[in-house]
């Protein structure tokens, strides 16, 4: 339970944080946002709602690069609104999973995926569906910060443009939007000329969670967003998701346990299989389950292991 | 905003988003870009592959004809039956010349600047240097040749000989030498010197059996390299006193006296007057003398490529 | 073993100086042994050994030839390049990329044989006519193919240096691959693009024997301005020239000139190869 008084302890410092940012702002919105994702996160740590609606049903996923299986019999299902963490050790095929989830590995050469991903019910691997459409409704924040080295107002308003709008006073409306929905806008208001890759890391990584979500994707999936980041911008941005999620339904890479049992409400729980002969690695899942459970009272043993740091 | 379709509440939204994922967009400006590239892709090769074509038709005719005496024979005014003989010559004897002058200068320059220099302000001069000469025009080149190898060293040289070529050319190479040769020397991991060092190597020890034997495929790939564009070059050897290979003096097969090269006989006979009493032109002669130098830069710059490809294979192999 | 490698390295430096050297000198000799009176380089036309070096004929002859080449070669080069970066797949790489270096291995001298007996007659005078076939259109030709490599391979190496987490970005938020490369990549790779332009343009200013062979003047060039039809002389094609005939006496002006071109062309050069070399710096430094 140590965790779950941990969560505790963010939710708290998330209270005072938005207080003391979000009161001072003129968006009354921004503040009910927040304080709503205030219960969610009390809720974190009871069982999240089974009832709330599907988003991604994903059945016996597996994912060849080559002729070789990255990911083999993934299975689970993301709902609306919730925060779904993927976890395990490196190379156990998280982060290739999350990368189905929007078809980023089509951009790999050799990536070939089996079973389904249905969004909403649609395969996203039906030959009938257009990628670029589904990238434009599933956002993505990556590891690493990647702004365009053009200005902040030219980074988010990147992809408004792309999907057609031209006018100047509906994107800056835009912008300005997305820049509060990423907590940065009051850092960033007054240069929004700048260079987007003049931010310090942290204001670099919400800037890019402004340029996603300034298109209004349905799904954000985040590849360990915090990885390159300092443990103050790191929190920044886990109050940040707890902000957002009321509006997104959020999946999260992560390498740090502690952030998903903060930030999550399920967790699935990857392992890496090494086959002996070949000395290759498929990841596996091994436990899907609500986060609280994950981290007090896992179903698998080697899940227990892992979370308590025995292995990985 | 309205710019994707949000939510509707997921199970009812099934048939929206199908809708809207599926969505068959034509994209037109992607085709039309895809198009413009793959034209100026399609026009490159096709005007590389019309110039080896038209070059092959007007020599292998040619070639067939004369068989061995265009090659054993020397130049003249009747393309029936001139030679390239003294341009073989002549380019040979550059080559030697380049490898024997610009190899080890280059090579000993980049262990220089690579392994000993420290990064001082000398260093960074004389690395500038280098890349201001590479980019130097190769007809500037010749004015130092004439200036430098045909005149104040007249006295070794012979004046205006294939030895004074031969090292204007090695000049002319040496910065690219130099160059190929740092980078393949800066792309040795600090962990092979470590390895040298740790078993009590000396410096120059280390270099030599560590350094130098793992940087050879990338230094090989840029001499080899080199070479190639030291046998296709015309315009300081016109500078430096090369015959052209038309009519008038003869060129010798020897060190100290008139000399050619294979660029300088196509030179001299591009565009050469037909005369209607010849069986075969200077046209064909300039072709042929081509296609024999085609011949050797290609298999040069073959041999470099596919070096170098073994080189990456290796590298990212092990 | 040090010194040894030290003086290897200070031959750049000493080359380096012994060019200088030389074409001051020379470029000093020209000065002193030409007649001196308005028209020596102000005249129309250059007629070396009338003593008349009309510096405006050779160097817009220079200009006109390597606009055409650039013409030629910059929309080719980075069509080529941004293919091979973006659109090609490993395996047509592999065969494209092959030729593309063949190309760019290819003699001067073969190309000018092309020009002569190819583009003159069976491009150039079909499709405009020109009163000679040998003109500067038809060097300015022949001297692009040579330049398309160079431009394709400095571009190809700016697009291959932007970090694919840009474009991962730009999918990332529902961009097509054609915006992606247009709107994300090529802006992010404009230092590199602007230097393959600026070392591209230096090659052609300093490319020889096509000139030599092409441009249709030779020993003496009518002033004709920026027509691209009509025969030129390039300052390459001068520097040649000066040389060519057999009965040159080095003494004279009329070889003299060389150096005082030759001068003039290292200059130039120089200070192109400089600015692209900053640009490609700024492309090292940024990511």
């Amino acid at each position: 339970m140590a965790i779950a008084n941990g969560v505790s302890t963010v939710a708290d410092h998330t209270d005072t944080e938005s207080s003391s940012t979000v009161s001072t702002t003129t968006r009354p919105e921004v503040r009910n946002v927040s304080e709503v994702s205030l219960s969610t996160t009390a809720q974190t740590a009871d069982s999240p709602d089974d009832s709330a609606p599907t988003v991604y049903d994903i059945e016996d996923l597996g994912v060849y690069y080559g002729d070789f299986k990255a990911v083999r019999d993934a299975t689970l299902t993301i709902r609306q609104h919730e925060i779904t963490a993927f976890i395990g050790p490196s190379g156990c095929g998280k982060t290739t999973v999350l990368r189905c989830l929007n078809r980023m590995n089509d951009f790999i050469d050799t990536a070939r995926v089996e079973g389904t991903v249905l969004y909403h019910g649609v395969d996203l691997y039906d030959p009938k569906v257009n990628s670029t459409e589904v990238r434009r409704r599933i956002g993505m924040v990556f590891q690493k910060p990647n702004p365009f080295p053009k200005s902040i107002y030219d980074n988010v308003a990147y992809g408004p443009r792309i999907a057609g709008m031209k006018k100047k006073s509906e994107l800056d409306g835009v912008v300005e939007k997305a820049l509060r929905g990423a907590a940065l806008w009051d850092e960033v208001h007054n240069r929004l000329d700048a260079s987007g890759m003049s931010l310090s890391g942290g204001q670099q990584q919400r800037l890019c969670i402004a340029r996603a979500i300034a298109v209004d994707p349905e799904v954000i999936l985040m590849d360990e967003p915090c990885s390159s980041l300092d443990p103050i911008a790191t929190s920044r941005i886990e109050e940040l998701m707890q902000e957002i999620k009321r509006e997104y339904t959020i999946v999260i890479v992560t390498h740090n346990m502690q952030q998903a049992a903060r930030v999550s409400d399920r967790t699935a729980f990857f392992i890496t299989e090494i086959n002996k002969e070949s000395d290759r690695r498929t990841g596996v899942l091994v436990e899907f389950n609500p986060t609280e459970k994950i981290f007090s009272n896992p179903d698998d043993e080697r899940t227990e292991q892992y979370v308590t740091g025995r292995f990985g | 905003m309205a710019l994707a379709t949000p939510a509707l509440g997921g199970r009812t939204a099934g048939d929206v988003v199908r809708a809207n994922l599926t969505k068959s967009q034509r994209d037109v400006p992607g085709l039309l870009a895809l198009i413009a590239l793959l034209t100026s892709v399609l026009v490159t090769i096709l005007v590389l592959f019309t110039l080896i074509g038209t070059i092959l038709v007007d020599a292998v005719p040619f070639l067939r004809d004369r068989g061995g005496s265009f090659v054993t024979r020397t130049i003249g005014s009747n393309p029936d039956v001139i030679g390239l003989w003294p341009g073989l010559y002549g380019s040979f004897i550059i080559g030697l010349g380049v490898i024997v002058i610009a190899f080890p200068l280059g090579i000993a320059a980049a262990v220089y600047l690579e392994e000993y220099a420290k990064p001082t302000r000398f260093t960074r001069f004389v690395q500038i240097n280098i890349r201001n000469l590479a980019g130097v025009p190769a007809v500037v080149y010749g004015v130092l040749g004439f200036t430098i190898f045909a005149g104040w060293l007249g006295g070794l040289t012979g004046g205006k000989t294939v030895i004074a070529a031969a090292l204007t050319l090695a000049v002319l190479v040496l910065p690219i030498v130099m160059i190929t040769s740092m980078e393949a020397i800066r792309a040795v991991p600090q962990g092979i010197r470590d390895a040298g060092y740790g078993v009590g190597a000396s410096r120059w020890e280390t270099i030599r059996d560590h350094v130098l034997s793992y940087a050879a495929p990338g230094i090989l790939t840029g001499t080899v390299l080199s070479l190639a564009r030291a046998l296709g070059e015309a315009a300081p050897l016109i500078v430096v006193g090369a015959l052209a290979g038309g009519v008038g003096l003869l060129p010798e097969t020897s060190l100290d006296g008139k000399f050619t090269a294979l660029p300088m006989l196509i030179y001299g006979w591009s565009g050469q007057p037909t005369d209607a009493d010849n069986r075969w032109q200077f046209s064909n002669s300039a072709a042929a003398a081509s296609v024999i130098l085609l011949a050797l830069v290609l298999f040069f710059n073959f041999a470099a490529i596919l070096l170098r490809n073994r080189y990456e294979r290796t590298r990212t192999g092990s | 073993m040090r010194g040894v490698f030290l003086g290897a390295a200070l031959t750049a430096v000493v080359l380096s100086a012994l060019i200088l050297y030389t074409l001051f000198k020379g470029t000093f000799d020209f000065f002193r042994a030409i007649e001196w009176d308005f028209a020596t380089l102000a005249d129309s036309g250059w007629y070396p050994r009338s003593s008349r070096f009309d510096l405006r004929t050779i160097v817009i002859g220079s200009i006109v030839v390597s606009l055409i080449a650039m013409l030629v070669a910059v929309p080719l080069g980075l069509g080529t390049a941004i293919y091979l970066a973006e659109y090609a797949s490993r395996r047509v790489r592999r065969i494209v990329k092959p030729i593309v270096e063949v190309l760019a291995g290819m003699p001067s001298v073969a190309v000018g044989f092309f020009a002569v007996y190819v583009i003159a007659p069976d491009l150039v005078s079909r499709v405009f006519d020109p009163r000679q076939p040998k003109n500067m259109l038809v060097a300015g030709l022949g001297i692009g193919l040579l330049v398309i490599p160079i431009m394709a391979s400095v571009c190809e190496d700016a697009l291959a240096a932007v970090p694919g987490s840009l474009r991962e970005a730009s999918y990332g938020v529902g961009a097509k691959k054609v915006t992606t490369v247009f709107q994300v990549v090529l802006p992010a790779a404009v230092s590199g693009i602007v230097a393959a332009f600026i070392i591209s343009a230096s090659r052609a200013i300093g490319e020889t024997m096509v000139a030599t062979m092409a441009a249709g003047a030779v020993d003496t060039a009518v002033y004709k301005g920026f027509s691209p039809l009509e025969p030129g002389m390039t300052m390459t094609a001068a520097m040649t020239n000066a040389v060519g005939g057999s009965d040159q006496a080095a003494a004279e002006a009329p070889f003299k000139v060389l150096f005082f071109v030759g001068f003039l062309l290292f200059m130039v050069t120089l200070l192109l190869n400089t600015i692209g070399d900053r640009y490609v710096q700024r492309v090292r430094q940024k990511y």
